[in-house]
């Protein structure tokens, strides 16, 4: 009676064992080969975000010292340091100028084209070539089209405005508003990109649904009104993220174009000078914390959203 | 009635045209002053002719810029090559088996992966500064300070952009192909080997694309993990063009040098560019 009661209980369990070694020997192998991605990225990416937090806690104010944990210390400690401010800042108006220009350049270049008018292909590769190029050799020319000289050692813009009678300015320069002139090389390397994005989010649109909008009586601006634009809100969603994030975290660009000036300071660049001119590693992993966390603020949610859309659909 | 619309309609796309026109003259300025400028002798250096053609055509300025880029021009080679392969292997095996050999919690896994696409380097930029100094004392190899730790931390960080492009890509691949592989008896390995790598190509060339064009153009990892002798393009060009001694010929003609690469890589596989910009922003 119990062995009978047993044998299936055994049989049942041996089936089970037996599925489980199949159902792992299936996944397994597939585990093994992602592995050492695993490992490199929980190391390199977690691993070394988690270390540089740690770092940014401790007073190692300079290359030697062990460095004790002192708690928030630092992340409070910046904000007495008029530079800090003065990055932040420039950073704020760049991004700004930058991702309003960027997108707004972007779209109504998109708008121009979705219709489809000749030589799209040819419009579409030159506005996108800008991206292909680094800002290393752009911020060259651009450094050279801004440049701050008046009158007759005005080049570039300076000396083209002089020629059809606008006012000469001091560009990046400006002690005022020289970040906005700062974004204007990033709008035009990245503007074709967002072009991109929309052209691909206006073709998206069901040409029955702007029909249906039509024979409902909305006119053609009724029809971008209420049908398109709502439809393009994704790719608006994604352009701004991916504009966000390349612009707070700035670098080459103000590096070719001006140098460690305080006058284009942003934030990468005061973290360059921590590391490499002030030997300041505790400082320099602050405000790299700061830069992390400023991305991570709306890169998180938007990672989570768009999971979650593609799971669902 | 027609005739009005039809005209009206001719009116609106030719002022398309023209606007889209005037885009493009204001998109190609800095090319042309990049290639006027590199053209030109010194003694037409002066503001007063800043935006006029040379007078008189020299590559003077290109071969001083050659000179003093071209050993940049090779480590950027040296970068570049190797790091795009390198990723487009791990990419590919990732995307593989995160789309058709799935395992428990392979989304969770993804999904990490991407957040490693968004993170500023920066953020990670001084404990690799420190791993890899340390790797170098306790090897006694060159990580830091070298090409082989930059191609390192490019090839390591490439990882989730690659895995994502891989994976969208073999996601279109029916499930019936690799089915059919399995009951045919064939493992993980062979399956990929024999059915799923042969039909990889434009997923490939997406990826060596996309890595080629990210390593060749960065600046960030080089200028933090390279020293003089290891120097890529763009950090040799930066202090070139930062040097107050160089002329502004030299400048732009070593600006245009160091993107020469890229640059022929757009106009001959632009196609293949366009998908993998499209890939870091629309997913699926």
């Amino acid at each position: 009676m119990t062995g009978a009661r047993q044998a299936p209980g055994r049989a049942c369990r041996a089936r089970l064992e037996e599925m489980l070694v199949r159902r792992v020997r299936t996944w397994l192998p597939g585990l093994l080969l992602v592995a050492p991605s695993i490992v490199a990225i929980g190391v390199f990416v977690y691993g070394m975000l988690g270390w540089n937090f740690r770092l940014a806690m401790t007073d190692k104010h300079d290359e030697v010292s062990e460095g004790r944990f002192v708690g928030l210390e630092n992340f409070i400690g910046l904000w007495d340091q008029p530079r800090w401010h003065i990055s932040v800042n420039h950073a704020i108006m760049f991004t700004i100028v930058f991702v309003l220009g960027a997108l707004v350049l972007g779209w109504f270049l998109a708008f121009l084209m979705e219709k489809g008018i000749r030589g799209e292909g040819t419009f579409r590769a030159i506005y996108l070539f800008p991206m292909a190029i680094s800002f290393v050799a752009t911020g060259i020319v651009w450094r050279w089209l801004m440049n701050s000289g008046m009158e007759e050692r005005a080049v570039g813009f300076n000396r083209l405005f002089d020629a059809i009678g606008l006012p000469q300015w001091q560009w990046f320069r400006d002690p005022d508003w020289g970040m906005a002139a700062m974004a204007l090389p990033a709008i035009w390397q990245m503007s074709g990109y967002v072009m991109a994005l929309f052209l691909a989010g206006f073709r998206g649109v069901p040409e029955e649904l702007r029909e249906a909008a039509r024979v409902d009586g909305c006119t053609e601006w009724g029809v971008y009104r209420h049908v398109v634009l709502p439809l393009l809100r994704p790719v608006t969603l994604s352009a701004l993220i991916i504009l966000g994030h390349i612009s707070l975290k700035v670098f080459d660009l103000i590096v070719a174009v001006s140098g460690k000036q305080i006058i284009t300071d942003v934030p990468a660049v005061f973290m360059w000078v921590a590391v490499f001119d002030s030997h300041d590693p505790a400082k320099g992993a602050t405000i790299a914390s700061y830069i992390v966390l400023s991305v991570a603020v709306f890169v998180i949610p938007y990672l989570i959203w768009s999971v979650r859309k593609e799971r669902r659909s | 009635m027609t005739a009005v619309a039809a005209g009206r309609r001719g009116v609106a796309t030719g002022a398309r045209i023209g606007v889209l026109l005037v885009f493009v003259v204001v998109f190609l300025v800095p090319i042309y002053v990049l290639l006027v400028t590199s053209f030109k002798p010194l003694t037409e250096a002066d503001p007063g002719q800043a935006w006029n053609l040379p007078g008189t055509w020299t590559v003077e300025a290109w071969r001083v810029a050659w000179e003093k880029l071209a050993p940049g021009l090779w480590n950027s080679v040296l970068l570049a090559v190797p790091g795009s392969l390198l990723s487009c292997a791990l990419g590919s095996m990732n995307g593989y088996v995160l789309s058709k050999w799935r395992f428990p919690g392979a989304d969770v896994i993804f999904t990490l992966f991407l957040f490693g696409m968004f993170i500023p380097y920066q953020g990670v930029m001084i404990p690799l500064v420190q791993l890899l100094v340390g790797l170098n004392e306790l090897t006694g190899l060159q990580f830091y300070g070298a090409v082989p730790g930059l191609v390192l931390a490019h090839v390591v960080y490439g990882i989730p952009i690659c895995t994502l492009i891989f994976r969208n890509y073999y996601v279109t691949i029916p499930g019936e192909l690799i089915e059919a592989s399995r009951v045919d008896g064939a493992g993980m390995l062979r399956t990929y080997w024999s059915v799923v790598l042969p039909i990889s190509g434009p997923a490939i060339a997406v990826v060596i694309i996309w890595q080629f064009t990210s390593l060749w153009n960065d600046f960030l990892f080089a200028v933090f993990l390279t020293g003089p002798q290891s120097w890529p393009a763009t950090v040799m060009l930066n202090n070139i063009a930062g040097a107050q001694a160089t002329p502004y010929s030299q400048q732009m003609a070593a600006a245009i040098l160091a993107s020469v690469p890229t640059m022929l890589i757009y106009v001959l596989l632009g196609r293949f560019f366009m998908r993998g910009l499209m890939a870091g922003a629309l997913k699926g």
